[in-house]
């Protein structure tokens, strides 16, 4: 059975007028033509991963590209995930652009030694004398009983540590773009995606185009509440804007698109217009991502605020299999809406 | 006896073949380079100026040089906490790694790596890991560079009999042998990891033939032979070159200091006196000399002049090491992101 196809009910759409420009594509084929153009325009960059040249082609992204960009360019690999890392670091050193993709992040963690230990820490231990252009990209799974070992949203680990760039698109658009920009990029750069983000199609740009880290996207512009809202939960926060205005409130939505850098200048200025600020992410509460943009809102927005600033997020459990946890544990639109209401001072309505 | 330190005559004849002069010369020259920079180290690490864990080799000068003497200078290097030895022998400036040591904005990483992390890019040493075998699959990796690209480097990963306890050097190997990548694995069995012998950590001490099931040629040295260790480097890193994949080379030695610091380990009782005087005369660098010597290759004269003129090159790292300035506190942030080749 095609997990997709049972979950993800809604096509959807996170469109803005300043984004019609190209073609309409899938978040799948953008991602993919990201590849297709980093390699024919750089000869350095190959892309590995278990089951990248299988009949899945990691879900599609990668389907035949073997055939294009030969076996040596694009290959499977053993499990080893903490090796094959090391393996991506020493060929990055060695002036190559890996790509290396995991069908979970929840398998990063067997490689956190060669990231954290290794891979962000190389140009720093040394001085500045080299550097790892490496890419890792790995994608958030969620429900039809995935569980606690295939669904984690751990961007909140990758998050604490220095020298890494972290990266969540929400759009087709972003997604291509970078996907390109940390291929470009000369230092270590995980890209998380999240699952549900796939049957989303929007206008994509041909051609090459890259993103800035830390420039983050206003997603919907309101005057009453800031929800900066992390990956899928993008998606969950626009639906909860547009019931919510139904009621009266105006939500600005901004979509960061990198964590780390984040997008500072962005979420204060908008707290500093609405003074009220929640945050939805797909991790889970307690040492998280959200917990660092409330440290922010602390330190540096404090005298903005008029309300103090609410999270939205997973429950602090590991994920449950049934879904009739699963819908428990899952923060989604209802969590948001109440949340922007409980900062408006309103009653859960 | 499954942990014997076999400590036999060194065996120079057996293994000269047709080495010629020259390399003889080298590889005493590159022994003594290394053995006189860590005596440096250590006579004056009491001052307390080296403000970093020095973990010494002495007592290990063989592997480092009879290795990395078949190296090409665009060959790859890389290395452990106990890396000053592959360092110098693949051609790392001494006065940056002196300076590294010293903590100078000149030092080989500027300051921010200490003893363990020393970079040359231009003699071919991408960087040394202190997490045990961390560097292993990252050797794997800069081969298997060098397998894309067809360029035709070797890649050579220096680690100590630890690592074969760690589950990372079981999949790079796994890796490399399924791409037969050029590559090859040095294991420096000195029979201690900090304190803890061997015997209390690994079922047997046949650590070569470990990685058998994966079909790697493993292959025996003593390790403080500098011209076995030659010979058979040699070998297995002409096999990578020639696109035959990877071999495995347990390289069985002795560290005469601590494991990190310039005392014996005697006095905390881990091991006796007699083992260390033992291996101190099973020394790779002063037995080799006496071949030398007797053999005519180099004349004692010779070897007196090579002595001072390692040791002038040594000082003049350790006073051009003292004489640099610190890095600037206020640059404590910089090199957190690599700005790219130039």
């Amino acid at each position: 059975m095609d997990w997709s196809k049972v979950l993800i009910k809604d096509e959807f759409e996170v469109e803005e007028a300043a984004e019609t420009e190209g073609r309409k594509l899938s978040y799948v084929a953008a991602v993919r033509e990201a590849l297709e153009l980093a390699m024919t325009h750089d000869e350095r960059v190959f892309v590995m991963g278990q089951g990248v040249d299988d009949p899945s082609g990691m879900f599609g992204i990668t389907l035949d590209l073997h055939r294009k960009y030969g076996e040596e360019r694009v290959f499977d690999t053993p499990l080893s995930e903490n090796a094959l890392t090391g393996v991506a670091v020493g060929a990055a050193l060695s002036g190559m652009r890996p790509f290396y993709m995991h069908n979970r992040p929840d398998f990063l963690l067997l490689a956190m030694d060669q990231i954290v230990n290794h891979a962000v820490k190389w140009s720093y231990m040394f001085g500045g004398c080299t550097g790892v252009p490496v890419v890792i990209w790995a994608c958030v799974g969620r429900g039809w009983g995935g569980a606690a070992q295939h669904t984690q949203s751990l961007q909140g680990l990758f998050n604490h540590v220095p020298g890494l760039r972290l990266v969540m698109p929400t759009t087709p658009r972003d997604a291509k773009g970078l996907v390109l920009s940390s291929i470009i990029d000369n230092n270590p750069v995980v890209i998380m995606e999240h699952r549900w983000l796939f049957r989303q199609s929007g206008h994509v740009p041909e051609g090459i185009y890259t993103i800035p880290f830390g420039r983050g996207r206003i997603r919907r512009s309101g005057s009453d509440v800031t929800v900066v809202a992390v990956s899928y939960m993008v998606i969950e926060t626009l639906l909860a804007a547009q019931e919510l205005r139904e009621q009266g409130i105006e939500v600005e939505v901004i979509d960061p698109r990198t964590l780390r850098p984040l997008d500072e200048e962005m979420i204060l200025s908008s707290v500093r217009k609405t003074g009220r600020l929640v945050i939805a992410d797909t991790g889970w509460k307690t040492g998280g991502v959200s917990a660092e943009i409330a440290a922010l809102a602390a330190e540096k927005g404090f005298p903005y605020l008029k309300a103090p600033v609410k999270r939205v997020a997973s429950l602090d459990i590991p994920t449950p299999a049934s879904d009739v946890l699963e819908k428990k544990f899952y923060a989604g639109k209802d969590d948001v809406i109440a949340a922007c209401r409980e900062v408006l001072g309103k009653s859960a309505g | 006896m499954a942990f014997s330190r076999e400590n036999k005559t060194l065996n120079y004849d057996a293994h000269l073949a047709d080495i010629s002069p020259e390399v003889l010369r080298k590889l005493y020259r590159t022994m003594l380079l290394v053995q006189k920079a860590e005596l440096k180290v250590s006579d004056r690490y009491h001052e307390d100026e080296m403000k970093t864990p020095v973990h010494l080799c002495l007592g290990q000068e063989a592997v480092a040089a009879g290795v990395c003497l078949n190296l090409n200078p665009d060959d790859y290097v890389f290395s452990n906490h106990r890396g000053h030895g592959h360092y110098l022998a693949k051609g790392g400036d001494l006065k940056g790694m002196i300076a590294e040591l010293y903590n100078r904005a000149t030092g080989c990483s500027r300051g921010r790596g200490g003893s363990m992390h020393l970079v040359d890019i231009s003699a071919g040493v991408p960087g040394t890991s202190s997490i045990v075998a961390g560097a292993v699959p990252i050797a794997t990796g800069a081969a298997l560079a060098s397998r894309i690209r067809k360029d035709n480097r070797v890649s050579a990963a220096f680690f100590g009999d630890a690592a074969v306890e760690e589950g990372v050097i079981y999949e790079s190997i796994n890796f490399a042998m399924l791409k037969k990548l050029p590559v090859i694995y040095v294991c420096e069995n000195n029979f201690y990891s900090v304190f803890t012998p061997l015997h209390k950590r690994q079922p047997d001490d046949a650590i070569y033939r470990r990685f058998e099931g994966l079909g790697i040629p493993g292959f025996r040295v003593d390790g403080n032979n500098v011209l076995q260790v030659y010979r058979v480097a040699g070998k297995a890193i002409e096999h990578a070159r020639k696109g035959n994949g990877p071999s495995f080379l347990e390289c069985r030695t002795y560290r005469v200091k601590d494991h990190h610091g310039s005392a014996s380990g005697v006095e905390v009782g881990y091991r006796t006196q007699e083992e260390v005087d033992e291996f101190k005369e099973n020394c790779p660098v002063e037995n080799f000399a006496g071949f030398l010597r007797k053999r005519g290759v180099m004349s004692p004269n010779e070897l007196e002049e090579i002595g001072l003129a390692v040791e002038r090159e040594v000082d003049d790292a350790f006073r051009f090491a003292r004489e640099s300035p610190f890095p600037a506190e206020t640059e404590v942030g910089e090199h957190l992101y690599f700005q790219g080749w130039v």
